[in-house]
């Protein structure tokens, strides 16, 4: 088996984690049943095995100028501790990946690309490294990270580290708390519409973290997560996903993003077809899509108008929290009404479906 | 992985039940444990002419959708609406729901299938 594991793989076993290879990586897709999982971070807390994603480190002298023109994002109005959500976009304005950027100073920052998207990130960045004077690693092979997620995450996470979490804000992180001899950076971030922490450290400390908040998790019946609810927890709250809602032909303009791309900052890659796309208005658009019979939407789903194709679906789920069946579509910019009848195709059959706002929790 | 005796079983995992010319047709113990929390069954209609590795049945948990295809060919003389009510029953005890029953056109089609103990054996290998 060639998919790598984390440092945590173990112990997912030993938990009866349901661990199968995904992009690369044997985690677990659920413990108990995802849509338990999904309940208890949507209730109370869940704990995640995240320590596939990756880590760029950017330290130097150039470093802000070299993510401002490499990124959608402005990372020189970010405050140092704050944590900037930013595309890496292609020359065409198409989204190599999206990602979390962390800013220590404008002289030393954090990337965290997504686990399947890491060497492809890095093999893109490294071609614009040289013309900075900056220091490029990949650190992903020495950080495990670990995810908190749901209204009592901070409750466990406190009795854990001798450090006051209220000094994190939501998107803001801290490095350096010292627990047990391990350094970790705790950021408050997590992809799941909750509040929660991301915990940062080496390989070794993620597993006594691990085994601590298992431990003290007991007493507030904190749950193991597998990934299979990590998706429908992130598509509930209107989270667009790598692959799913976010492509390199699909632009940040079409997938709801602009917020992410500054076009007033100097040069950045992508920019100029970007704007060339915003003054002409971007043809297609990632929308809401609810089914009006019991069939459940999913991935790939063509969407018909007249019997002509005008759209795809992105992601669909029968959802867990809110008991309906939804989906964010790709589709012509002209059907991207709310209130719009349209046809989803579901195995050769025809089904009743309308467009609505994305905004399923709101 | 629970194998029911005394039933026949295809590669994809479903399972069979003959009763003179009818054949019940179920997902195993295997297909509902890998697909977990079972949300929606959508069933074939009555009267269906169904082949055999037709698709006649879709079964979908939280995260995804797996066809059910028929290890024989027939029509379609009942299907199982208590799933339409209740998909969760093929997790909770996918051997005594089936999903449809249909009526065989050609019995030596069953000769190809598994039993018990050869889909045991399957299922250890695979």
């Amino acid at each position: 088996m060639s998919a790598k594991k984390t440092p945590l793989y173990d112990r997912h076993i030993a938990a009866g984690g349901n661990v199968v290879d995904y992009a690369g990586w044997m985690l677990p897709v659920d413990y108990v049943g995802l849509k338990e999982e999904h309940k208890a971070v949507r209730e109370n807390v869940g704990l995640f095995d995240v320590s596939h994603m990756g880590e760029f480190d950017v330290k130097g002298k150039e470093a802000l100028k070299f993510l401002n023109y490499v990124c959608s994002n402005d990372f020189s109005k970010a405050a140092d501790g704050q944590i900037v959500y930013t595309m890496l976009c292609n020359e065409n304005g198409g989204i190599i990946d999206d990602l979390l950027v962390y800013k220590y100073n404008n002289e030393h920052f954090l990337m965290v690309p997504n686990a399947a998207n890491t060497e492809k990130d890095y093999n893109h960045l490294i071609k614009y490294v040289k013309d900075y004077d900056v220091e490029f690693n990949n650190i992903s092979d020495n950080v495990g990270e670990v995810a908190i997620q749901g209204p009592n995450s901070q409750k466990v996470l406190q009795k854990l580290v001798d450090f006051d979490l209220d000094q994190i804000k939501y998107y803001h992180f801290v490095d350096d708390i010292d627990y047990k001899g391990h350094k970790l950076l705790i950021s408050r971030t997590g992809y799941t519409g909750e509040d929660g922490f991301e915990v940062y450290t080496t390989p070794e400390g993620i597993q006594q973290v691990w085994d601590d908040l298992l431990e003290i998790g007991k007493e507030f019946e904190l749950q193991l997560c597998g990934l299979g609810c990590r998706d429908t927890l992130r598509f509930e709250a209107s989270m667009p996903l790598y692959g799913n809602e976010m492509g390199d032909d699909i632009s940040p303009l079409e997938a709801g993003l602009k917020f992410a791309v500054k076009f007033d900052k100097d040069d950045f890659i992508g920019k100029a077809a970007l704007e060339k796309e915003l003054a002409e208005g971007p043809k297609r658009k990632i929308i809401g899509l609810e089914m009006e019979d019991k069939r459940i939407p999913r991935h790939g789903y063509e969407i018909q108008k007249d019997g002509k194709k005008i759209g795809v679906i992105t992601t669909g789920y029968l959802s867990p929290t809110l008991n309906r069946r939804l989906a964010n579509v790709l589709i012509d910019i002209d059907e991207a009404v709310i209130g719009n009848e349209v046809d989803v195709i579901v195995r050769n059959k025809v089904s009743k479906a309308k467009i609505i706002s994305k905004k399923f929790m709101k | 992985m629970n194998v029911e005796k005394g039933l026949l079983y295809t590669k994809d995992h479903e399972w069979v039940k003959v009763e003179g010319d009818t054949a019940y047709i179920g997902i195993a113990d295997f297909a509902q444990s890998n697909l977990g929390d079972i949300v929606y069954v959508e069933l074939p209609e009555e009267d269906d002419e169904v082949s055999a590795k037709d698709s006649i049945a879709s079964v979908e948990s939280v995260k995804a959708a797996a066809e059910v295809f028929s290890p024989v060919d027939g029509t379609v003389v009942e299907i199982n609406e208590d799933l339409d009510d209740d998909p969760g029953l093929l997790n909770k005890a996918p051997y005594e729901h089936w999903i449809a029953k249909v009526e065989l056109s050609d019995k030596s089609q069953l000769d190809e299938l598994m039993n018990d103990a050869e889909y045991t054996d399957f299922l250890k290998e695979a």
